[in-house]
This record gives structure tokens, sequence and C-alpha cells, in this order.
């Protein structure tokens, strides 16, 4: 037991913020008046999961609340309450695919069927080679273009047949994630 | 095609860049209103615009405007909601993406008449590359002295900023925002306290949608009586409307209030008719949670009058055989829909996005969807539609927001109108759950 609790004190230390996001982080907070720094938690999320793989793990939480100080309760209530921060982890490319009504008219139920069969995943589920995981979410105010999806920060749009879904999985194969914009 | 209050420029290659922006005509509402206009009278010339907040519920702006508190002493917020999350709805996506400096403006003149000295906008955490956009204006606005201290050598000081949810389609109720906006969870408020009184870190507060904000500048440059004459009734000025679904021209379209819906539906200025040649099936005219009305009850009134694209006509025949304008948010289905299918889609929506604070929203949310899937999956009872009836009406007005009565108007208006199409479901579930089965009886009682 003793050993445990060395090793996931290691495991918190090893969470750090690169300098270009800690000066993201500095910059949210700045906007808050005195005193209301937690403001800037939902923006902080973001920036830890561009920073750490798509996901937020725990030790990164309690990172968010030590940078913040306030209690790591206070940012575990937040995460699992807002859909877009990963709790587990994901592949590299999260298709989060828009299912709600307007979408469906314009055929999203068909295109995540067809991501299910070329993937041979279900929902929440990743590939086997870590490449994407399948994400459908709701309405992502893309209704005019639908069906459409969101990976990281891009919309992919009328994405209608099954030859622009293979040409699409296939630009992603190869595509490396853009550098966020803080990080230029 | 009537007057572009806000588009007029949006095509315009560079119109994202301030200095674009200003040679046609950008930020002359800012010197207008801190050079020569008392903040009151820019409150003024908005009550008498008419502009009712673009939003969804139409609540006039002048009017919450001059709701807002002002002890001595308090500072005072204006937070712009840019959290569009109703489905159907991609208007202010839009519109900030393409013209983010038109917000910025607004914000700043609106941000004077109301005194705040910061202001916010949050953004849906979806939306981070407009976050960018909007920051790349807000800095470009910064370093020309129309933001900061003494904007203009007015003596008037702001800092507006950008902030960001995260997934969360209850952050569009107001109080929810500001929740989310402070770090917490996104439960809704309890009211009273409005935020008008205590909002953003328990100070007076005014949100106002994107569109209404964005609205503010040519009110203030052209007066709130030129406003008032564009439109019909007490639905003045344009609208920006989002038109998706089975059309032959989905986008965002500007109109003056009060074009006809067949209009809007047919014309090539607009939605451009239904598309692949089909017919129209049904509406839903002002995003998810506004009534579902039928082709025929979507044209015309209940009285056989033309229905027109305003807050009135749109609700005329209340929820008998009216709907809403809501954000304007117009959502066409034609003949090869399902409307039950549609309807357990909807109904899961509300369900993943209640917030859980209030019983009857929390559960009676998932029955709904659970009833629905059982239908649309051919296992339905017939005593389940009254069921869905009874759910729906625990619901409404039973919760501190207004998502119980988003989550109970679709289902209820769906039932309503389209009874005949949820018992083909429950006593034809072989034929109903065929591939690509959908029920006719309906479209043929409106085309006879």
């Amino acid at each position: 037991m003793a050993g445990d609790k060395i090793k996931m004190a290691e495991t918190i230390n090893e969470v750090k913020f690169s300098d270009a996001a800690m000066a993201e982080i500095q910059r949210y907070i700045s906007h808050y008046p005195e005193g209301r720094h937690k403001s800037a938690l939902l923006p902080i999320l973001h920036i830890a999961q561009a920073e750490f793989g798509g996901w937020v793990s725990p030790e990164v939480m309690d990172k968010v609340a030590e940078i913040l100080n306030i209690k790591p309760i206070e940012v575990y209530e937040v995460a699992t309450f807002y859909t877009m921060f990963n709790l587990k982890p994901v592949g590299k490319h999260v298709l989060e695919v828009c299912r709600t009504g307007p979408c469906c008219l314009r055929g999203a139920d068909q295109m995540i069927d067809m991501i299910k069969q070329k993937l041979n995943i279900e929902e929440g589920e990743t590939t086997a080679d870590g490449m994407f995981t399948l994400k459908p979410v709701e309405c992502l105010a893309s209704c005019g273009s639908g069906p459409m999806l969101q990976v990281r920060e891009l919309y992919y749009e009328n994405i209608d047949s099954e030859e622009k879904l293979d040409a699409f999985l296939e630009m992603m194969r190869n595509k490396e994630h853009e550098t966020p914009t803080w990080k230029k | 095609m009537g007057l572009k209050i806000l588009t007029e420029h949006i095509n315009v290659p560079g119109i994202e860049t301030l200095e674009v922006y200003r040679k046609h005509g950008g930020y002359k509402s800012v010197e207008k209103a801190l050079k020569t206009m008392s903040p009151d009278e820019v409150v003024e010339e908005v009550k008498t615009s008419g502009l009712r907040g673009r939003g969804g519920a139409g609540f006039p702006t002048g009017m919450k405007w001059s709701f807002l508190a002002k002890p001595e002493g308090v500072p005072r917020y204006l937070v712009c909601n840019a959290d569009e999350s109703e489905p159907g709805t991609f208007k202010d996506r839009w519109f900030m993406e393409k013209n983010p400096h038109a917000l910025v403006e607004g914000m700043i003149t609106s941000s004077y008449a109301l005194g705040a000295n910061t202001s916010y906008i949050y953004i849906r955490g979806e939306l981070l590359f407009v976050l960018r956009i909007l920051e790349k204006a807000i800095a470009e606005a910064y370093a020309a002295g129309l933001l900061g201290k003494n904007i203009l050598g007015s003596g008037y000081d702001l800092d507006l900023h950008v902030a960001p949810g995260g997934g969360a389609y209850i952050c569009g109720e107001e109080t929810a925002l500001l929740e989310s906006l402070e770090g917490k969870r996104g439960n809704p408020r309890n009211k009273p306290p409005f935020p008008a009184v205590k909002g953003l870190f328990q100070c007076p507060t005014v949100v106002n949608n994107v569109e209404t904000i964005a609205s503010v500048p040519w009110i203030v440059n052209n007066t709130g009586a030129e406003y008032a004459k564009v439109g019909v009734g007490r639905s003045t000025g344009t609208k920006l409307i989002s038109a998706s679904g089975n059309i032959n021209n989905p986008g965002v379209f500007e109109i003056e209030l009060g074009v006809p819906v067949e209009e809007f539906i047919y014309s090539d200025q607009y939605c451009g008719g239904i598309w692949n040649g089909k017919q129209l099936k049904a509406v839903v005219p002002g995003g998810s949670s506004v009534p579902i009305l039928p082709a025929n009850l979507i044209l015309k009134t209940a009285a056989g009058e033309d229905r027109l694209m305003t807050y009135e006509s749109l609700s005329d025949g209340g929820f008998v055989s009216g709907s809403m304008l809501g954000s304007g948010a117009f959502i066409v289905f034609d003949e090869d829909q399902c409307i039950v299918r549609n309807t357990w889609n909807y109904a899961r929506f509300y369900h993943h996005e209640s917030c859980g604070q209030c019983s009857p929203c929390r559960e009676g949310t998932g029955w709904m969807e659970k009833v629905l899937h059982r239908i649309e999956y051919g296992h339905g009872h017939q005593q389940d539609i009254d069921l869905l009836v009874s759910v729906a009406k625990q619901i409404e007005g039973n919760t501190i927001c207004p998502l119980g009565d988003a989550a109970a108007w679709p289902v209820a208006s769906a039932v309503r109108h389209f009874r005949d199409e949820f018992e083909w479901h429950i006593k034809h579930p072989k034929e109903a759950t065929a591939p690509g089965a959908v029920y006719r009886g309906q479209l043929d009682a409106v085309t006879a």
C-alpha cells in the first residue's frame, strides 16, 4: 500500500503545463475581478485537455485545482457536468458527430452508422490502433451544413455521402492536430 | 431582398479586420454614443426601437435594460449570450465568425448605455475557433483605442473578454450561463433575485443575445424610430433566420419581420423550396423547443390567414394551432420524415441536457425519451400516447427554468398534430419499423 501511495505522488508531480499553457492560463485568470479567479476554470480545463492528450485525468484536475487554489472537488464537479471534457483516455482524433434532429433530417443517423461500421467501433469506443474515438454529441450549431462533426477545434461539414466520409477519414489518418493558437 | 441591418457588409472580403470594418462605417455608433449621447439617451433609443430579445424569448430589450439596478459603487455587467445551442439555430455562430467586429461594436455601445466597465461574451465551448476570431477582433479594438481606458477620449472605460463554456445546452439559460461564467456547474438559479439585481458576481447584470447586441449600433446610428418602421406591429426590425432541414438553400437569412412563411419556404431568395421536388410535411419554426406545425398550419393560420414571419403571426392560435418565432431556427421536414423518430430525437436531446435540479424535468425528460423510443422501435402500447401527453403536462411550468417547457412542447405538439402517425406506429409495428417506412396518411389528408 505504501508503495502505491508513493507511485501516485510521482504521477501528480508529472503533471506540468508548458510555459505557453501557463501564460494562457494566467491571461484568462486576469479577465476576472480580484477573488473571482475560479471563473477561469472552464477555459483552463480546455487548455488542460489540449495539453494532455485530449482528456483530463484526476491528476490533471488536481493540478488545475492547485493552480486556482480551489478544492479538487470544485474541479471534478465542473469537469463531470460539461460534456466536452473527456474523463477517460481517448483516441488521437475524437469524432464528435452531431446526432440532433436537424442534422438527422440530412442523414446524420446514417453517417453515424457508417462510421461505426467502417471503424468497427460502437459509440464511446476507440479503434484498436488508437486513431479514432466515436463520440456522438448534441447540436453543434451547424444545422444548415449537416451531417457534420467536430474534431478538436475544427468543424467538418456536409459529409453527406460515403465517398465524402471515406475521404474525410483518410485525411484524418494522416493529420496532426492543429497547434492551439496560444502555442504559436 | 429587404433592408439589411445586420448583414449589409457581411460578405465584404476582409470585413473581419478592423480596417475594412471601419471603411464600411464600423464603430460609428461608438463615436456617436460616447461623444454625443448620454447612456440614458442610448437606452431610450433602444426602447423606442421596439427591439426584442433575439435569443428566443422575445422580451423587449429596452425594458430589460431599464430594469438594471444601479446602486452606488457596485459594478454592473453586460454579458453577451453566445451559447447558441438550441437545435436548429446557427445564426450567431455564422454572424460572429464572419463579422466579429459588429458584435464588439455592439458590446461597446451597449455597455456604455448600461454603465458597465467590464463585459463578457460567453460563447459555447464547441466554438473555440470563433472565440479565437473574436479575441483577435477585440485585440484590434484595444489597439485602436476602442476598448480599454478613456475610449476615444470620452472618459469611458471598458474591458471586454470572451469566456468559453464546456458543452451544456442549459448554459443558454441566463442564470445557468452566469453560474458557468463563475466557473461552476450550469445549474439555473431561482428567481428572484433577477440578474438585473443580482447577476454576475452578485452584481446587477444584463444578459443579451448576440443578434440583439449586434442590432444596437444601427439603432444608435439611425435612431430607434427608424428601426421601429421596419417590420410589422410589435415585431420591429430584421431577424436572422437559420434555415435547415430538407430545403434547397439551407443557411442564414436576414429578413424584415413580416415576410410570408410561404414565400420564405419557396422563394429562391430564401429556402428555395423543398429538396428533390418533395412535398412539405411540417415545420418547426423557432428552434427545437417550439411546437411543430403540419404543412397546412404553418402556411396559414387556423382562421385561414397567411402566416407571416413575425412573433405574433407564428404564435397565432396559441399552442392549439400556432407555434413561436423563438430563436428563428426554421427546421423544414419533407414528406419522407418520420415525426415519431424526430420527436424521440428531441426528447433524447432534452433528457441529455437536463441539469437534473428539478425532479419533473430530470425524471420526466428521461421518461418521455423511453416511451418515444419504444414507440419508434415497434414496442409501443396504445396508452403510451396519453402517457406522453400526461408526462409533458406534468413537466410544463413545474421547473425552475424553461428547459422543462422546452422539453414538453415538442412532444405535446407532435402528439397534437400527428396523433394518427403515433397510432400507426403502435398498431402496425412491423410496417412502421421496416427500413425507410414513413406514415403518409396525414400528408394525403393535407393534400387531398
